[in-house]
């Protein structure tokens, strides 16, 4: 197309959004390779006068207390780490096992025939209605009674097995799978389970890749949860731990540097999403967030 | 939801001995192994909980004693209590920024992409605030509008607007919160219209441009109607996620200064985590339920009014 002052203009103005979304980025990544000791004198400068990696040596507890404290920590122990390990592992667990059970039950409602079908998807689907802090409260509880607060079990068990929206979009992607490749499935002589793990699964590759993603992503930004139920050390995520470690701060000011590289650590995984997968995201948005 | 009329016709004649006798196939048992994890999932996490959070907000539950049923005392309290009406009132106001600038920027920005590109790396890019935890976000931010270090206020200072305390003053913090998360989900936004745009036929703007129709005019006349449907599905998701802020406040205000970021998802988990009024707390999420789902109620009969001639 032909290049008018109009379209110049909008070109400048989408450009100007791309930079408005980016540079806050940049700004963190510049302020966590920033020595914390330049923090007062060198904050306005594109690029740091000492660039460093000490900010992301000392939140990964890979330094000693002593170094860690010359470096601006607090000397409190710190382990980003294990919290990032922590956090991958929720997300996968969660991911993994959510989309699997989930898939059972949305073939189940498209596919299979049995008396209440309608009504039993019917009630899973008006739980998409109740706000999440409404069953968060007593959830709580029985993880509390269950003894199981910091534990992995008590932190992923209200999500491990499903959400409605999961079954409700495989669902919808089941019942359009024409019906002839399950036909002949049937006639060779497969049960339904054949059916559904070796013909259907296979076929339904991009839609369960997508739940799968969306659901991991869900779970790396989850706070409120982890927060409740897993601050103690050992199931200490990401999130938690970077509103711990902003509490921490030993001065009046808090360790922005170090701050800024543990929120480095959080940005890096899906960053890679993105890289790697960032086409089938984008174009996954089409259908999980209208169709 | 919807019935799919293919499951309602009658099942093709059977070859297979399973059937015998029977018309239409009937996978009882096996449906229920299917359904097993997730109907078990589903009762103890959703439809459990969700009793007993309508029983807590009738007794006065404080995590530590056996819950007392106190009849409606907590709604009674609930009307009386003016923290709970200003927490109310500043999600409103919340809600009413965050979601305001959120869809007309993002409206603005798929509509320029619907126009100029159809870069996947563009719509990559901009989804990446989206993905980011919203507790990173909120830090972030709070490092940018830092008082004394931050690089907007160096900025400001460069253009002569003088130091301003943002997320420390009483009335910045909520706008400020507000705008944090309008761009956090701008982008996310923008990418569903934008995928509402692409099913506009094409053919209407070449039409359109041969009758000698600007861009403004085409979007007035043909990208605004036409995309209702998909914009008001957008709008009523995004206004209940609104609703629901909580870990950007958490975060960067805790609710501070003096209440004015006290929004209503913070005062239920102050009631609950802080206070331990359990029932009390489930009083008030109650009260959310209703609203949110009269919000959904208003917003979809808004939606069935104003059909598109597309769909």
């Amino acid at each position: 197309m032909r290049l008018n002052p109009g379209r110049l203009f909008a070109w400048a103005v989408l450009i100007a959004f791309l930079l408005l979304t980016i540079f806050p980025f940049y700004w963190m990544v510049r302020t966590a390779i920033t020595p914390a000791g330049d923090i007062f004198t060198d904050s306005t400068s594109l690029v740091p006068h000492h660039p460093t990696m000490i900010n992301f040596w000392r939140i990964l507890g890979l330094v000693d207390a002593q170094t860690a404290r010359e470096a601006g920590g607090s000397g409190a122990k710190i382990n980003f780490l294990r919290y990032t390990l922590n956090s991958g592992i929720y997300s996968l667990v969660i991911a993994g096992v959510q989309t699997f059970c989930c898939a059972m039950a949305g073939y189940a409602f498209a596919r299979l025939r049995f008396p209440g079908r309608d009504f039993v998807f019917a009630v899973l689907i008006a739980a998409l209605m109740v706000p999440p802090i409404f069953t968060l409260l007593p959830n709580f509880t029985l993880v509390k009674n269950l003894g199981l607060i910091d534990t992995f079990a008590g932190m992923v068990a209200p999500s491990l097995l499903m959400t409605p929206f999961a079954v409700f979009f495989l669902r919808q992607f089941f019942l359009s799978v024409p019906r002839e490749v399950e036909e002949a499935a049937v006639i060779d002589g497969a049960g339904r389970w054949g059916i559904f793990w070796r013909v259907v699964m296979p076929m339904s590759r991009g839609p369960l890749i997508t739940i799968a993603l969306t659901t991991s992503v869900w779970a790396w930004k989850d706070f409120l949860w982890p927060l409740l139920v897993g601050r103690g050390e050992q199931t200490r995520v990401l999130t938690v731990a970077l509103g711990v470690f902003l509490q921490q701060s030993p001065n009046t000011q808090p360790d922005w540097t170090g701050l800024m590289a543990a929120s480095v650590l959080s940005v890096l995984p899906v960053l890679a999403l993105l890289v790697f997968l960032g086409k089938r995201l984008v174009q996954s948005l089409n259908f999980t967030g209208i169709k | 939801m919807t019935t799919s009329p293919p499951l309602a016709a009658p099942a093709p004649p059977r070859v297979t001995p399973v059937v015998t006798g029977k018309r239409r196939r009937d996978d009882r048992q096996v449906a229920w192994l299917f359904l097993l994890p997730v109907l078990i999932g589903f009762a103890v996490f959703y439809l459990y909980p969700t009793v007993r959070g309508a029983w807590y907000s009738l007794t006065d539950y404080s995590l530590l004693n056996t819950p007392r049923f106190v009849g409606s005392d907590n709604y009674a309290d609930l009307i009386k209590d003016p923290k709970f009406w200003d927490s109310m009132k500043v999600t409103a106001y919340y809600v009413v920024i965050n979601i305001g600038s959120q869809t007309l920027i993002a409206l603005g920005l798929a509509a320029l992409m619907h126009r100029l590109t159809r870069s996947v790396v563009l719509r990559a890019t901009l989804l990446l605030p989206w993905l980011v935890p919203n507790v990173t976000v909120g830090l972030l931010w709070m490092w940018l509008l830092d008082a004394n270090l931050g690089f907007v206020n160096h900025l400001l200072n460069g253009l002569g607007l003088g130091t301003q305390g943002f997320l420390a003053s009483p009335t910045g913090a909520l706008p400020s919160i507000a705008l944090i998360n309008t761009w956090a989900y701008t982008g996310y936004t923008a990418l569903l219209l934008y995928a509402g745009m692409l099913q506009i036929p094409q053919h209407l703007y070449e039409s359109a441009a041969l009758d000698g129709a600007g861009e403004l005019r085409m979007f007035r006349k043909i990208t605004l109607p036409l995309l209702r449907p998909v914009l008001a599905l957008v709008l009523v998701v995004s206004l209940i996620g609104s609703f629901q802020i909580f870990d950007t406040v958490a975060v960067t205000t805790a609710g501070d200064p003096a209440g004015a970021t006290r929004v209503i998802y913070f005062y239920i988990y102050q009631q609950a985590f802080t206070y331990f009024h359990m029932g009390y707390a489930s009083a008030a999420a109650m009260f959310l339920v209703l609203v949110l789902g009269l919000l959904t109620f208003v917003q979809m009969r808004l939606l069935r009014a104003s059909r598109s001639d597309l769909a």
